[in-house]
């Protein structure tokens, strides 16, 4: 069973149409990219999947159903990490990761235990937990973000365009975390980028976005045997190691 | 002697130094004869104690035929008392016996100047250009003040605006030689000054008499009608020096003036608040208690205003349109003149405290909605977006979230409104409800500064007082990447 599944999904702000005749199935357990150029509606596609947008037209399956009516429950099901962290200022990083837990009704030990699995799992230092995010590098935060996304163990992740904005180094010491931790949790994935060499590195699964119309899906393999357009075939071929 | 009536007769006064006395005066008159009084003493002008005797707050004040005919009824009245009792009985109000003087405008001349130039009368005063006048605003402005006088014998000087009070030191400073002043002034017989005959008798009469609703009890008007043609201008400049320049009490000169007319005996009677702490002086003790009204007033005032700014400012921040219309309206309460704000207010909650708070309240919302505004719109949009995503639910944003993030700018908000509020409570006064304001309104028109720093003083100490209270607050309540104090060293 595919973990999401839109059915003729269309998406308009006014009159601007910017996803139409959207059909997919993103498969369990493996990271999907969303990649294509700027302005292609990949951001709006991730957060019709959490319900923050509705569809105009059409229906979307996460978990083999419709979204349901508490949205706040189903959305703590689903991880959720952006572009420069978004990490809370006001409070430590404590107090960011286990926020839901604690809202959850988590016994101390049990936000303890899995606080600590994480921070060895992203590599973050020990003194962490009582750091605020403004006493942290850009790389640190953006992995207290994926803590955050990760802290209630959800069978969904959802990342938009998480690693842009940080310099090369950074970039790829990140990719590395986000691997190790796809590695040691099961979970499925969606990825919104625009590098096509984080794509290739980070996901089982393409789909190429263009224009608010989905061009091509599938293995990076099976795209790169038949491009579909121009950008399919720079895509899976342009230059670069 | 008539038995006290069912309800106390409330007796009101403007809260400059004559009208505190007659209203002392006829309410002593009233507790000779048996009335339960009650004394709302030093209400703030000409409007407040009108919408206040209107509305029934107060049964009586004395007010002045000028300025029945100037400043409440309309132009072209029949002249004398008797021509303005049919306008005001058609508004359901009565005068009583006129007091018997005229209170009306006067010029006054330095006394030196008066001798050297030889100077008597106003129209003597065309001959000396050089003479420096400066008169009261309300002189300046008024249609019967001092342009249509200058016109009327041909003055060639020319005037500035000053305040009465200051207008008497400068003249005995020799800064100044010619001002406006009330004929039956008690400063007059302090300083060294000459009042001018207004020999074209240019200047309207103001009769002092009691003024009162066509209800008012035929045994109180019987009381207050051996009250009536006893005070000549003489006699009234002379209580009015007893107490602003002698510095008498309003009470002891009232009973001492009635005792010599015959018209006690007199029971105690005072306006000043009663001394409390045993230990305390009597003026510590009221210092404690209208420190502790202002308190009152301007506590429950900024309670109201938070409950009122805070959430409408939630509820309106998410519309752009609408946050901006409410934003002006607050904006333009602001600019009504407080004495204005109060006397609308007094038909709908009388007089005392309610209309006090709530006009604090009116201007203290401002900052504190605009703040609230200002920093609900400054959450950074992602921030919303990824507390939405996460799982929060509407109440739970705000709460981990937005608040948080806000709460600095809303606390400097009401860090403002705090001590705008502090200031502005000394306004309380005018409409009888005590506070810090009080003792500078009646300094203020007894010209008597250590009276006036008795309210001026705690109320700095309050705003400081404040100051720090709201920095412990900050420090308490704002997580720390958050404190961003620009004074801090």
């Amino acid at each position: 069973m595919p973990a999401i599944a839109f059915h003729g999904v269309e998406k308009r702000y006014g009159d601007a149409l910017v996803l139409r005749e959207l059909s997919l199935s993103l498969p369990a357990g493996q990271t999907s990219a969303i990649v294509g150029p700027s302005g292609g509606g990949k951001s709006t596609l991730l957060q019709l999947i959490n319900g923050v947008l509705k569809p105009s037209q059409g229906r979307l399956e996460v978990f083999g159903a419709p979204l349901p009516d508490d949205l706040p429950a189903f959305r703590r099901r689903i991880g959720y990490a952006v572009q420069g962290s978004a990490l809370f200022p006001h409070l430590t990083v404590w107090d960011n990761v286990t926020l839901l837990a604690r809202l959850e009704g988590w016994a101390p030990a049990r936000q303890r235990a899995r606080f600590e699995a994480l921070r060895e799992l992203m590599q973050l230092p020990l003194d962490v937990a009582e750091r605020y995010p403004h006493t942290l590098s850009g790389g640190q935060q953006q992995r207290v973000g994926l803590c955050r996304a990760m802290m209630l163990s959800p069978p969904l992740l959802l990342l938009d365009e998480p690693f842009s904005a940080l310099d090369p180094l950074t970039r790829d010491d990140l990719q590395a975390h986000f691997e190790r931790l796809a590695a040691a949790e099961p979970v499925t994935v969606v990825l919104v980028t625009h590098d096509r060499q984080e794509a290739l590195r980070l996901a089982q699964h393409l789909v190429v976005l263009e224009a608010g119309r989905v061009v091509q899906v599938g293995s990076p393999a099976e795209l790169a045997a038949a491009p579909a357009t121009a950008f399919v075939q720079e895509l899976v071929r342009g230059g670069g190691p | 002697m008539s038995s006290a009536t069912e309800r106390p007769i409330v007796v009101g006064s403007k809260n400059f130094t004559e009208g505190r006395l007659l209203g002392e005066l006829l309410a002593q008159r009233l507790e000779a004869e048996g009335f339960a009084v009650e004394r709302r003493l030093g209400l703030g002008g000409t409007l407040i104690c009108y919408q206040a005797l209107t509305s029934g707050e107060i049964d009586l004040y004395v007010e002045y035929t000028g300025t029945l005919r100037e400043a409440i009824l309309p132009p072209g009245q029949a002249p004398g008392v008797a021509g303005l009792r049919a306008p005001l009985g058609a508004l359901g109000l009565e005068l009583l016996s006129p007091l018997g003087f005229n209170n009306t405008y006067a010029l006054a001349l330095a006394g030196p100047q008066a001798r050297a130039l030889e100077v008597t009368r106003i129209s003597q005063l065309a001959a000396h250009p050089v003479l420096r006048a400066a008169f009261s605003h309300e002189f300046l402005d008024r249609r019967d003040g001092w342009r249509a006088l200058k016109a009327r014998y041909g003055l060639p000087q020319s005037a500035v605006g000053i305040d009465n009070a200051l207008a008497y030191q400068s003249l005995e400073k020799g800064q100044l030689d010619l001002t406006d002043a009330n004929s039956t002034d008690g400063e007059l017989l302090r300083f060294d000054l000459r009042v001018l005959d207004d020999d074209l008798g240019f200047f309207p009469e103001y009769q002092a008499v009691p003024l009162v609703r066509s209800d008012f009890p035929a045994e109180a008007r019987a009381a207050l009608a051996l009250l009536g043609g006893r005070l000549t201008e003489d006699a009234m400049r002379r209580l009015n020096a007893a107490v602003a320049v002698q510095g008498a009490s309003f009470a002891a000169v009232a009973a001492d003036y009635l005792r010599g007319e015959g018209l006690g005996p007199v029971p105690q009677a005072g306006v000043e608040p009663v001394a409390q702490g045993g230990w305390l002086s009597p003026r510590g003790a009221r210092i404690v208690l209208r420190t502790r009204e202002h308190l009152q007033l301007t506590g429950l005032a900024l309670l109201g205003a938070c409950l009122l700014g805070i959430p409408l400012a939630m509820l309106v921040h998410r519309r752009r349109r609408l946050a901006r219309a409410v934003l002006y309206l607050a904006g333009l309460a602001q600019t009504i003149p407080s004495l204005a704000l109060l006397a609308l207010m007094i038909p709908l909650l009388g007089i005392g405290a309610a209309p006090a708070i709530v006009a604090l309240l009116i201007y203290a919302v401002l900052p504190i909605l605009r703040n609230t505004l200002t920093a609900l719109l400054g959450v950074d949009p992602t921030l919303r977006r990824v507390a939405l995503a996460m799982g929060l639910t509407p109440w739970q944003q705000l709460r981990y979230l937005v608040l948080p993030l806000a709460l600095p700018t809303i606390l400097a908000g009401v860090r403002t409104a705090t001590v705008i509020s502090l200031g502005a409570a000394t306004l309380a006064a005018f409409v009888g409800a005590g506070g810090l304001g009080e003792p500078i309104v009646t300094g203020i028109s007894l010209n008597n500064t250590a009276l006036i720093l008795e309210g001026a003083l705690p109320a700095a100490a309050l705003a400081l007082l404040a100051e720090w209270c709201f920095e412990a607050l900050e420090a308490r309540l704002v997580a720390a990447p958050l404190r961003r104090d620009p004074l801090a060293p």
